[in-house]
């Protein structure tokens, strides 16, 4: 945390996240488990979990201010499901959680207060966390806190900010508010806040360890997370969850779920043809699933509707397949593989050898034509 | 003439409230309130396909997540004549009462509670005592000498640290606050074990929906499949996790949310008499066990009751134009027809009409124009 080494001294005198953790009975070797879990979600070397356990044992509580806008609050309930037992303590008590509309103590004049009080005291060192779009129609008069727009709040707040967390799909993409014909003109976060770094964190809501991941690889670094080109945490999105579905299996082998109430959705099989968004879809959730990894909507027999994808609500129905996807060019579509899997015929072989040449030249619109003209029920 | 002040943000809700208040001789002569957020998700669905309307309602609020999905699901179904699986009507009911059990305890401790258990003032607790009174109160394991010296320690230390987080700026010492600090230092104790439990209960949501906040819905019935012994979906395993969960949360709000409720209330038996609005209570019903079309069947059943007198129940019938009806008067609405008629929500229309003070303002115009944005609170919902 370089921009806080002229304040180091006054810093240390306060509580570690070690000390804490330590005073409330967690054993070192619960705090190196945690530590360890933490670097693993952050996507760090072997070698760094001990960087991550010094940072945790020698940094004061980080000052973070917590805004919301047009939102539902499910990223601040998303938040306190942090599932480790340590991570519900440290973010909430060990980071300083000195404005939250959520859990905050403080209303009205004592709320501004505290949150002017952190501005001024921790100018340039602060995290501003913000759940929520910002509706730029009708001069912001969509949403007002103490008879300011959320406009003019946040050009105040993330004026001096150390860095700016955009909290799930609203802040990130505009979410559900910024479907068509987005008649609020909701906005999201980055293209409001120029000339510092945005980390977009979608998802509606974002998984609660992931939420805590983002804090912590701050907390230990002193930097933000190493971003995507859309400005999302790596270790967090750089995977679809098709391909970390534990049901892929079933797409390669051509194994589908036609309707939610066959046999194919008894067996597990996958969701494709229903609509599962998990194909165009980048996000943890088959990795590290949902609520202390319990499940995640796949898993549960629902499709991914795709939440953390930006336009999630405008491109196409929830329960309608994707006509395409990118990878459509290495994996096929679902009719092609089904034809392959079913593999007796000549037609499908021949298909597939069609596909396979095609993929070459990676003419997915061809490609497509190709799959829907010879379409063949296999699961039938 | 008498004070006004002015809060805003209210916090520890969802959403976005302003209070305006009249003061005179230290006494709330008048108060005004205000939603100050909007996102017209009304006008949003508009054109969308029916299935898929849960998951954009459901998105009004990730606090009481999965009410608005429900409800959805539900209303497609009655408009489309669909009858769900008998399965479907149990998980979804299940998936109900879980956050009926999450949001109280929720709401009690995380939003309710600071507003009477003084943080700072269970510092002065005496943990022998505590742990006396905490053992006459429940049954519940930890509430040993011991324990209690911990959490305050803890707070202690975490207080004199100078950065005070979510307790920053709060109320603390005031009079209004009335609890003992014995009391006090129960309510914070289980404010933070409450903090750990809230987020195991829901996971009955993730094992039927996929996830929580927001979990995922169906019309027609629910997509999780059910059989005892299939590999994949709600097997065995799947159904004992969800009845361990259940008991748990059931021994948490038994044991700890109750007593300390009963507790607390003791000590603010004055707040009572306070407020109530007009003593009209309208409750719609819930639980169904023979489809949402019987409404005898509900184990909630449904009714209004006037004027606080809890003698008589009135039958409601939700689809009578002249018994439900949402007013804009005191919105920043317009209705094509006028603004002082009641329209039946299925009739409804939500044209926005802005016509407060232009921001940064100090005060509403609250002599001919307190109103609000939020339109599913918001609206005035009178019955009959």
């Amino acid at each position: 945390m370089s921009k806080h080494h002229h304040s180091q001294e006054k810093w240390f005198e306060q509580p570690t996240y070690y000390d804490e953790i330590r005073f409330k009975g967690y054993s070192r070797r619960d705090f190196m488990k945690f530590a360890s879990m933490m670097a693993a979600f952050i996507g760090l070397e072997t070698s760094a979990i001990g960087q991550v356990a010094k940072a945790m044992e020698t940094k004061p509580r980080l000052p973070v201010i917590w805004l919301h806008f047009q939102e539902c609050t499910c990223c601040s309930e998303s938040f306190i499901r942090s599932s480790h037992p340590i991570v519900a303590d440290i973010l909430l008590d060990k980071i300083s959680l000195d404005y939250s509309e959520t859990l905050m103590a403080a209303s009205g004049t004592q709320a501004e207060a505290a949150l002017k009080n952190t501005l001024e005291k921790y100018k340039g060192q602060y995290i501003l966390c913000i759940e929520g779009s910002v509706p730029v129609g009708a001069d912001g008069v969509y949403c007002m806190i103490g008879g300011k727009t959320s406009m003019q709040i946040l050009e105040e707040v993330s004026e001096h900010a150390a860095a700016v967390i955009a909290w799930g799909s609203c802040a990130s993409n505009g979410c559900v508010q910024s479907a068509k014909p987005n008649p609020t003109k909701a906005t999201p976060i980055h293209k409001l806040v120029k000339g510092k770094p945005v980390i977009k964190v979608p998802g509606c809501p974002p998984i609660g360890e992931v939420m805590a991941g983002v804090i912590v690889h701050y907390l230990t670094f002193g930097t933000i997370p190493e971003l995507d080109r859309l400005g999302r945490p790596k270790a967090f999105y750089s995977k679809r969850v098709h391909d970390t579905c534990y049901r892929r299996p079933f797409y390669d082998a051509g194994l589908f779920v036609e309707s939610f109430d066959d046999e194919n959705a008894k067996k597990g099989y996958c969701l494709y043809k229903v609509g599962c968004k998990g194909p165009t879809t980048y996000n943890a959730c088959g990795v590290m699933k949902w609520n202390e990894g319990t499940s995640y909507p796949i898993q549960s027999g629902h499709p991914c509707i795709g939440c953390s994808e930006e336009n999630y609500w405008d491109n196409g129905r929830l329960y309608e397949r994707a006509s395409s996807f990118a990878g459509f060019g290495i994996e096929s579509d679902a009719d092609t593989l089904g034809k392959y899997a079913l593999g007796a015929t000549g037609v499908a072989l021949a298909g597939h050898a069609i596909l396979t040449n095609l993929n070459k030249r990676k003419d997915i619109n061809t490609l497509t034509a190709e799959g829907e003209a010879g379409d063949v029920d296999v699961i039938e | 003439m008498g004070k006004r002040i002015v809060v805003d943000p209210i916090t520890r809700i969802e959403g976005h409230l302003r209070i305006e208040a009249d003061i005179e001789n230290g006494k709330i002569k008048d108060a005004y309130s205000s939603g100050t957020m909007v996102r017209l998700i009304e006008e949003i669905l508009k054109g969308r396909d029916p299935r898929d309307a849960w998951a954009y309602v459901g998105r009004v609020c990730g606090v009481c997540t999965s009410t608005h999905s429900l409800t959805s699901v539900r209303t497609v179904e009655d408009a489309l004549d669909i009858t769900i699986p008998a399965n479907a009507e149990l998980v979804r009911n299940i998936m109900h009462c879980t956050l009926y059990m999450h949001d109280h305890v929720v709401h009690f401790y995380h939003l309710h509670a600071m507003d009477w258990v003084d943080v700072v003032n269970a510092l002065k607790a005496d943990p022998k005592k505590t742990s006396e009174l905490a053992q006459s109160l429940s049954h519940w394991p930890k509430s040993s000498p011991g324990y209690f010296s911990d959490i305050q320690a803890r707070i202690g230390k975490f207080v004199a640290s100078g950065q005070l987080g979510i307790f920053s700026n709060g109320y603390w010492g005031h009079p209004a606050y009335k609890l003992p600090p014995e009391v006090n230092l129960i309510g914070l104790a289980h404010y933070l074990e409450a903090l750990e439990w809230q987020k195991e209960i829901v996971k009955i949501h993730a094992i039927f929906g996929g996830k929580n906040p927001h979990p995922n819905y169906l019309v027609g019935g629910m997509a999780c499949s059910i059989g005892l012994d299939d590999v994949s979906g709600i097997n065995a395993e799947r159904l004992a996790m969800v009845d361990r969960l259940l008991t748990e949360g059931k021994q948490f709000i038994e044991q700890v949310y109750i007593p300390d409720l009963m507790a607390i209330a003791s000590f603010y038996k004055d707040w009572g008499a306070i407020g109530g609005g007009l003593g009209n209570y309208l409750v719609y019903g819930d639980l169904p066990t023979k489809g949402i079309r019987d409404t005898a069947s509900f184990k909630f059943p449904s009714g209004a009751i006037l004027g606080k007198d809890i003698s008589k129940v009135y039958d409601v019938d939700l689809k009578k134009d002249d018994e439900v009806q949402e007013f804009i008067k005191h919105s920043w609405y317009e209705y094509s027809g006028g603004d002082d008629k009641g329209l039946h929500p299925w009739k409804g229309e939500s044209k926005i009409n802005y016509t407060g003070p232009k921001p940064p303002f100090e005060h509403l115009d609250v002599k001919t124009n307190i109103h609000t944005l939020k339109h599913q609170g918001g609206m005035a919902m009178p019955w009959k």
